[in-house]
């Protein structure tokens, strides 16, 4: 690694740290980090649409026309249809011109809705009700090949999927009050939805301590690693100035809140007194 | 002010504090957690194992950096294994921050086939990773419905050249490709609703095997469509790079970090049931209060 990249990782830690500290206050590291993730994104959505967008898709297929013909004469001159379009969305800047923007938005709108409907309807709506009323597989009751309750194929997963489904929708059908057998069965359905809410909660637990082990992995391989590591062929004294220099910014902001923290419960506890 | 009545007035920081403390520790401790397969990761595997040399995969790396930690690892695993298998692959980006992630993810891991490597006890020879021959790399394109659906009908009507600025016809890859029908499967790692775009307008309107890898938060939420057959099998998330890592010989930063995911659970776990019992306590304590 190289001292310019080191340069860049440390800057990544501390962006990293800036952004857990978060976790103990709200403060200006944290703010800092905040809106430069903002602004590097949209800076960078901005450029990637430009080149792998306008460029590509527009400017490069018109290119063999000419500029005083409004590209009207290339042989893809139908490319300017889309452009027009385009451009007719920025008159929603303009008060007076601002209705003509609604001609893209409509043709737009018109053409996601008539391809969302029906795939939609096939895809979500009527495939997973195709999946959910199977005949329920008495003969792999318990699993394919013995007794085996990950089989999302048993004869059990289907006769659950089938009453879970159905008892689910009871519990948010309220024309009719939720007593006796129907009160049951959507007490059932609560406990199906209560199920499956705890399944997403431990998956999204999984998915924020893996958030925070990748930053520990970074940190620690990347950036520690890289600081000490003497058998760099790029190694000098500067990969551990930075270091320390970094080092000695959290030490010290950590001393600073520690000092704040002491002083106020002092001045509180003197204030009881 | 008894232990429950300070339990249930304990200070946030002090749990965030203290699952750091363990995170930091058992990532620094040195020992293996077995790793369970679970079915729906091994399919997966078995599916892209099974694939003659020569085949196109199509891995669609849908997600921003925000999701790098969970689903990183599956881009490297899956992608070295398909090349291992001197598997073609098709890789796209549909999210709007990860194109150049994906460009790095893709450089180290054809940096990393150069080197001679034992996968599952088989010693695999390195070799040259080439963009246009071994993989091509189609970038960015925004609304990832239309491009879906686009790249159905002609892979050049949304990407007329690939991420670096080639022709597609130009690239050796990709001649007589023409779209989804000369593809064996698509693999969709995704951290947001490309999934369903994937689904909805992909596999449902074109038929292809479609191979999930999920962030966690995502999973749970995607299990009805493998029930239903619409999806060929998920990967959910750190454990599921880590289950693919275990199948594919390939021990990587997934299976490394499920270590501390085993010591971050229990954390978790613990205050959770410490929570609960000091919430029953204190309104136990209250409900006799307000008798008297």
């Amino acid at each position: 690694m190289d001292f310019t990249t080191f340069c860049w990782t440390t800057f990544a830690a501390f962006v990293t740290l800036a952004t857990f500290s978060f976790l103990y206050k709200d403060n200006p590291f944290y703010k800092f980090a905040e809106h430069l993730v903002v602004g590097v994104s949209a800076g960078y959505f901005v450029i990637i649409l430009w080149h792998q967008g306008l460029v590509t898709n527009l400017f490069q297929r018109l290119a063999d026309g000419d500029a005083y013909f409004l590209w009207l004469n290339s042989d893809r001159w139908w490319y300017v249809i889309p452009a027009l379009l385009g451009v007719m969305m920025w008159t929603r800047f303009s008060k007076q011109y601002s209705w003509v923007s609604r001609w893209p938005m409509g043709l737009y709108i018109g053409i996601a809705t008539g391809i969302a409907i029906p795939l939609e309807m096939s895809n979500r709506v009527n495939k997973q009700l195709y999946a959910m009323m199977v005949q329920v597989d008495w003969s792999n009751f318990f699993g394919h090949g013995g007794f085996n309750l990950l089989d999302v194929n048993s004869g059990l997963s289907q006769l659950i999927v089938f009453t879970g489904a159905v008892s689910a929708l009871v519990y948010f059908f309220f024309s009719k009050a939720h007593t006796g057998i129907f009160g049951g069965v959507a007490k059932f359905g609560i406990w199906i939805l209560m199920i499956g809410f705890g399944a997403s909660f431990g998956f999204t637990v999984m998915a924020r301590i893996s958030l925070f082990i990748q930053r520990v992995q970074f940190i620690d391989q990347s950036w520690i690693h890289n600081a000490m590591d003497t058998t760099n062929e790029n190694y000098f004294w500067g990969f551990q100035a930075v270091f320390w220099i970094m080092i000695l910014l959290i030490v010290g902001y950590i001393v600073k809140e520690l000092m704040q923290f002491f002083g106020s419960k002092g001045r509180a506890e003197s204030a009881g007194q | 002010m008894n232990f429950f009545d300070k339990l249930m007035k304990l200070d946030r920081r002090w749990v965030f504090l203290f699952l750091v403390v363990v995170c930091v520790a058992t990532y620094m401790t040195e020992f293996e957690v077995p790793i369970l397969v679970e079915p729906e990761t091994q399919v997966i595997f078995d599916f892209v194992d099974e694939l003659e040399p020569g085949e196109i995969v199509l891995i669609a790396i849908d997600y921003d950096p925000n999701n790098l930690a969970e689903l990183h690892p599956m881009t490297y695993a899956m992608a070295e294994h398909c090349w291992r298998k001197k598997l073609r692959i098709i890789f796209t980006s549909l999210s709007q921050n990860g194109p150049g992630m994906a460009d790095q993810a893709i450089r180290d891991i054809s940096d990393s086939l150069m080197q001679d490597t034992e996968y599952n006890g088989v010693m695999y020879e390195g070799r040259e990773i080439v963009s246009g021959v071994d993989y091509c790399f189609l970038g960015y394109k925004p609304y990832y419905a239309l491009v879906i659906l686009a790249m159905g009908q002609d892979f050049r009507l949304p990407f007329p050249a690939d991420y670096y600025g080639t022709p597609l016809d130009s690239l050796p890859m990709m001649q007589g490709v023409i779209n989804y029908d000369q593809v064996a499967c698509v693999v969709d790692l995704s951290g947001g609703n490309i999934t369903d775009a994937w689904i909805s307008y992909g596999q449902g309107r074109f038929g292809f095997p479609l191979l999930l890898g999920l962030t966690g938060v995502m999973t749970a939420q995607y299990y009805p469509f493998l029930g239903s057959g619409q999806v060929v099998g998920i990967m959910g998330g750190l454990l599921g790079a880590a289950q693919y890592e275990k199948m594919a010989g390939n021990p990587g930063l997934a299976m490394d970090g499920m270590r501390v995911q085993l010591y971050a659970h229990m954390v978790i776990i613990l205050f959770i049931i410490m929570g609960n019992v000091g919430f029953f306590v204190s309104r136990r304590k209250q409900k006799q209060a307000e008798r008297r």
